[in-house]
């Protein structure tokens, strides 16, 4: 994820790793803010728990403090979509709608050969396909790792087998072409001709950590590219073969106390080596982009969800001022993590536009979506937890390697440290292995549903061995008040208190539950602007190029506006995804609400008091006096006293007035590079059934406590937990990237073969939100994506043990593995 | 996909009329497909083999408007008649089929989605070809293209939806879950060619691979599926379908089983029990009819017969999970055929 890769950097530069560490462990409650400040009263706590007021001294001219949702009249309560009606009618543009007039469409070229350097290419009899107007050879590729190399700025060196980039995995691009129709552009593109020097491959992960292996970067050193690869690799580590690490440092400190002491101080041990399939992002809209490249400047409508970084990648690449790149992307399709950058497909389409002089629509198809353009790695883990008789945890050791294919950042996520705080003993060595695969790519939680994976299993089976119920070992290990308010408000609506000991369900098809919990950083992006205006006409407008991902940032950003002015979520109109707009935060790392929520607040407040300042003189009292309530701005002590909203805006001296706010630090200085204190919880309850005969497994209901600070938009909340769900779901049991090791081809790079959870294999989900006011932001609100993918796979595992009383150590959990687990059980039995 | 000729056949008459070739000699490597012509009704699988760029004709002739050929027509002597153009959500809705060949409109209603049920016909779901990836994957040369290797039999292929029987030469399953049923129930095929019609039972009319590796049937140039008969059931005929699919939801069989029985003074007269998803070819199971013959239909029996049904089984690498799946669905849809 590009934007930890930036806040890691920052992080490292201000040595403020040690400092982070610790304010999560025990945050300081009070600390100063720089500046004039001035203090406020504010909510603080876990709502049902411990909620009560604390005072902070804040900026002087951020607004006063929100109090809680109960007492709100737009925030947390269930919002219906502003654009839900344009996207179910098919009238919001995506960037696949974008029609422009004199439009080409492009296609690209890609390699059939997982490994080969390039000798030559021949686009001639491509270019004399009728309907073609231009061919581009690609020069460098963006996406995937770099070899580190004393001349890597220059992108002649980067990659190269010789003239053209080296071939490192199937599916890799060479070229692009633009036609007048897409017919003619698919068909022009398979009349590349290329030579290739063809060389051994691997695709395979333990076949490549082999010291024989075919050498992915010829045992050349790698770093980080650009673009979207990856969620975010360590610098700087050393590389045998194609294995690069280990990492043993995460942004939260890493190693703690001594392991080895830890598990001689054990009295049980518990151990396991887990696996964990590749999983491709497969959104809805493929990635894509219009590219209109003219003399004054180049316009892209993009696929993406950071606007404001892709313009930065853009201007970069084709060496043009910020002010001459604008990127738009009015509704986008889906990205979970690999829609950062502009892709080699949106540099392929610039090309393709600059040299004819006309927009260039370059959409990519199904197959190349799942081959080429980002993945979640696969994983092996070995982990092992020492404890007491009790319990109590005494040391931690994972070791993890995984694939990234020719990208880096495969890691398992840094849950095992931080999850169990009381754990004094930790350490973690994690290693990227090189195959000639496509690039991963953030996605949904980089790492960490795979490090629950192997966690909350392992957690479970300690707390068997113990002889302790799975959530009271938690409770008693776990140091996170919210989390162990989820487990008993989850616990207590799931019904936990039924389970049955593992494999006592009766019958063929056994019913068993399980849970596991998630933990998932707090994310802010400082750079986040956005502007207020008020139009005379008593119309209301925000801007900011913060793009909707999908998950309802529209909306969220409406009601912020509305609750300060009394209005209606409905009354706002809502610019975004447009980079003429202020920056807004990319929407990565589930930080887009936390980031940009407090500055449209404290917009909205200053053009809000420059409004009762213009309207005080004609109701006779200071702006101090008056509120805006219910569509009217009205006296507060003497509330018959009022002038409509519409009334009171044609009493402003300009046509617009307008303000524009960046994000600011966290109120308590609490902020550290990239994040803001603590981290998000949740727990989730899953019950399965299990088929013994046919090893089939269905999840029949789900329940989910989680936390996102204040939430804004329930209804869009529950919707994005939903869907974290049934995207772990869909890893947990179906989804797989099946590749073909002995040809390094992706088997089922379509949605026939490669299996996404549908209709049917959806369960009955329950959401319960626990609300928690963190003091830290004019609106305290946090993300929740991410946080609401982590636990499912590890939830449906535990649940499925408990069914079978076998356990699972890979995904995804197929028949094929439930019936090999259970032979396998039967053989033991026999021998004992 | 290819730039193609397209014209729409008015009368069966017309389109056999056309100089057509079968999909499968289309895809041959060495074939020129700008110069084939080939039958499109429904689409479904035409368009998938198109969009993968292993199937490129240079001429289409639409079949899906011929007259009088999406009809389902009972005719009480016979049986009944499914014309080539009824379409599989036709077959799933059809009160008469739900009655008496209730495995069928099972197979149908399991089909896919609703939306290709709509849209696929009858006969194009038996002409299908297979969907194993080497297959439909235009890097892989294979043998049903005229290649030289079957690339799911190599060692250390992905081959774990693959055959587990008569799998030596390919092991391509085929993707028939409507056939899966036919088969079972012993319908017959009517073909319609320029020289006329010929019949031929539907179990005959596929295929091995060791006939021929290159198809999955008999279908002869400018030949049309016109027709397909089931015969009359017996009185006391009970049947059953049931597919075995990683999701409920859109997704291909497993392993997938129709059985057919009929039962007289509590015993087991006639059994037919097909397996789909298991070879190259719906495959009858006859050591699990064996086993069935002449007993009482139990539990017991019921399990017996589902063990017999992969006896001599020779999976693959990665697909042995399939043989107790079989075991499985045989024993369970033997036990429902015995009470519908």
């Amino acid at each position: 994820m590009a934007s930890y890769r930036k806040l890691k950097k920052s992080a490292k530069k201000e040595g403020k790793f040690a400092a982070l560490a610790a304010a999560l462990a025990a945050p300081a409650i009070g600390a100063a803010a720089p500046g004039a400040t001035r203090s406020l009263t504010m909510p603080h706590g876990i709502v049902g728990v411990n909620l009560k007021t604390i005072s902070r001294d804040v900026p002087a001219d951020e607004p006063p403090a929100l109090v809680t949702n109960d007492k709100l009249n737009v925030l947390g309560k269930p919002t219906r979509r502003l654009d839900a009606h344009l996207k179910v009618t098919g009238q919001a543009k995506y960037t696949y709608d974008v029609n422009l007039p004199g439009m080409l469409f492009g296609r690209m070229y890609r390699s059939p050969h997982p490994h080969a350097n390039v000798r030559s290419v021949d686009t001639s009899a491509a270019e004399r396909y009728p309907g073609v107007k231009a061919v581009y050879i690609i020069e460098t590729v963006v996406g995937s790792a770099v070899e580190r190399d004393p001349n890597h700025k220059n992108p002649k060196v980067v990659s190269t087998g010789g003239k053209f980039p080296k071939v490192r995995y199937a599916g890799q691009p060479i070229a692009a072409v633009a036609a007048t129709t897409q017919q003619a552009a698919d068909e022009a593109a398979r009349l590349i001709k290329v030579e290739y020097e063809v060389l051994p491959f691997v695709t395979d992960l333990d076949a490549a950590m082999k010291p024989d292996a075919p050498l992915v970067y010829g045992g050349k050193e790698v770093s980080m590219g650009e673009t979207g690869g990856g969620g975010g690799a360590a610098k700087g580590l050393t590389q045998k073969g194609n294995v690069r690490g280990p990492a043993t440092k995460s942004m939260f400190g890493g190693a703690r106390g001594d392991v080895e002491k830890g598990f001689k101080e054990a009295e049980i041990i518990v151990e396991g080596e887990f696996r964990t399939q590749v999983q491709t992002h497969a959104p809805l809209e493929t990635h894509g982009m219009v590219a209109d490249y003219r003399p004054d400047g180049l316009t892209v409508y993009l696929s993406t969800q950071d606007t404001a970084g892709a313009r930065s990648e853009l201007a970069e690449l084709f060496k043009l001022p910020k002010t001459e790149v604008r990127v738009i992307t009015e509704f986008m399709g889906g990205g979970f993590g690999a829609k950062y950058g502009a892709g080699n497909y949106g540099v392929a389409a610039t090309n393709l536009s600059k040299k004819t002089g006309v927009p260039v629509r370059l959409m990519l198809d199904r197959r190349e979506e799942h081959i080429a353009v980002g993945n979640r790695p696969n994983s092996v883990q070995t982990l092992r937890i020492g404890a007491k008789k009790d319990g109590t945890l005494t040391a931690m050791q994972l070791v993890s390697h995984g694939t990234a294919g020719v990208g880096l950042g495969a890691g398992v996520g840094w849950i095992a440290e931080t999850m169990y705080l009381t754990n004094p003993n930790f350490k973690g060595e994690q290693y990227d292995v090189l195959t000639n695969a496509g690039p991963g790519a953030a996605f949904r939680a980089p790492g960490a549903p795979q490090g629950a994976f192997a966690l909350e299993q392992l957690i479970d089976e300690l707390a068997e061995k113990v002889g302790v119920d799975a959530l009271a070992l938690r409770d008693k290990i776990d140091k996170s008040e919210m989390r162990r308010e989820q487990r008993r408000v989850g616990a207590e609506r799931f019904g936990w208190s039924k389970r049955q000991a593992p494999g006592a369900s009766p019958g063929v098809v056994k019913r068993g539950v399980g849970a596991a919990q998630s933990e998932w950083g707090r994310f802010i992006d400082m750079d986040s602007s956005c502007e207020v205006r008020l139009h005379q006409d008593g119309s209301v407008e925000i801007r900011s190029s913060v793009q909707d991902l999908g998950t309802g940032i529209r909306t969220v950003l409406a009601q912020v506006v509305a609750e300060e002015l009394g209005l209606q979520p409905t009354d706002v109109t809502v610019r975004i995804g447009d980079t003429n707009y202020p920056p807004g935060p990319g929407s990565g790392g589930s930080k887009t609400t936390g980031s940009i929520t407090p500055p449209a607040r404290t917009a909205t407040y200053k053009v809000g008091q420059e409004l009762l300042a213009a309207v005080a003189p004609a109701l006779g009292v200071a702006p101090s006096e008056l509120a805006f309530v219910g569509g009217k701005i009205v006296v507060k002590n003497n509330p018959g006293k009022s002038l409509s909203f519409r009334e009171a805006v044609q009493k402003l001296p300009s046509a617009q007035i307008s303000a524009t706010e960046k994000r600011k630090d966290d109120y308590g200085g609490f902020f550290r590079p990239g994040v803001s204190f603590g981290q998000s919880g949740g727990i989730q309850f899953v019950e399965v059934s299990v088929d013994t005969e046919t090893g089939y497994v269905k999840v029949e209901r789900v329940v989910g406590a989680h936390d996102c600070g204040r939430p804004i938009n329930p209804l869009a909340l529950e919707s994005q937990i939903n869907g974290g769900i049934l995207q772990g779901i869909s890893w947990a049991l179906y989804e797989n990237r099946h590749m073909d090791r002995n040809h390094g081809h992706m088997m089922n790079a379509n949605l026939d073969q490669y299996k996404i959870l549908g209709s049917r294999e959806v369960p009955q989900i329950d959401i319960i939100m626990v609300e928690e006011y963190t003091a830290t932001s004019s609106t305290d609100a946090l993300g929740i994506a991410e946080s609401a993918n982590v636990a499912t796979a590890a939830a449906v595992a535990n649940a499925v043990y408990n069914a079978i009383g076998v356990r699972i150590y890979e995904l995804p959990i197929t028949p094929e593995r439930v019936l090999n687990a259970l032979a396998k059980s039967k053989q033991k039995l026999g021998k004992i | 996909m290819n730039a193609f000729q397209w014209t729409d056949a008015t009368s069966v008459k017309q389109a056999t009329g056309q100089q057509t070739t079968p999909v499968a000699d289309a895809m041959l490597v060495n074939a020129k497909p700008e110069s084939a012509t080939i039958f499109k009704a429904g689409g479904v699988d035409v368009l998938d083999l198109m969009k993968e760029h292993v199937l490129a004709p240079g001429r289409i002739v639409g079949i899906g408007n011929l007259p009088k050929l999406n009809a389902i027509r009972a005719d009480g002597k016979e049986g009944t008649h499914l014309g080539a153009l009824v379409t599989i959500a036709q077959l799933e809705h059809d009160g008469g089929l739900q009655k008496s060949y209730r495995a069928l409109t099972e197979a149908a209603s399991h089909a896919a989605t609703p939306q290709v049920r709509n849209a696929a016909t009858l006969g194009g779901n038996i002409m299908q070809r297979p969907h194993c990836w080497y297959f439909r994957n235009e890097n892989f040369k294979c043998l049903k293209k005229g290649g030289t290797v079957c690339f799911a039999n190599q060692a250390g292929a992905e081959n774990k939806y693959h055959a587990i029987m008569g799998n030596q030469t390919c092991s391509a399953v085929h993707g028939s879950s409507i056939s899966t049923a036919l088969v079972a129930f012993g319908a017959q095929l009517e073909l319609t060619g320029p020289q006329g019609v010929r019949r031929v039972p539907l179990e005959q009319f596929f295929v091995t691979p060791e006939k021929d590796v290159q198809r999955e049937n008999s279908i002869q140039p400018n030949e049309l599926i016109t027709d397909v008969l089931l015969p009359a059931p017996a009185a006391g005929t009970g049947s059953w379908y049931i597919k075995f699919g990683e999701r409920e939801s859109y997704d291909w069989a497993l392993a997938d089983v129709a059985v057919v029985l009929e039962q007289r003074d509590g015993r087991c007269t006639k059994a037919s029990i097909v397996l789909g998803a298991a070879a190259p070819v719906p495959l009858r199971a006859t050591a699990a009819e064996a086993a069935l013959l002449g007993k009482p239909i139990t539990e017991e029996t019921a399990r017996a017969a589902g063990q017999a049904a992969t006896a001599g089984a020779t999976p693959l690498e990665q697909n042995a999970y399939k043989v107790p799946i079989f075991a499985a669905i045989v024993k369970r849809a033997i036990l429902k055929a015995r009470e519908a």
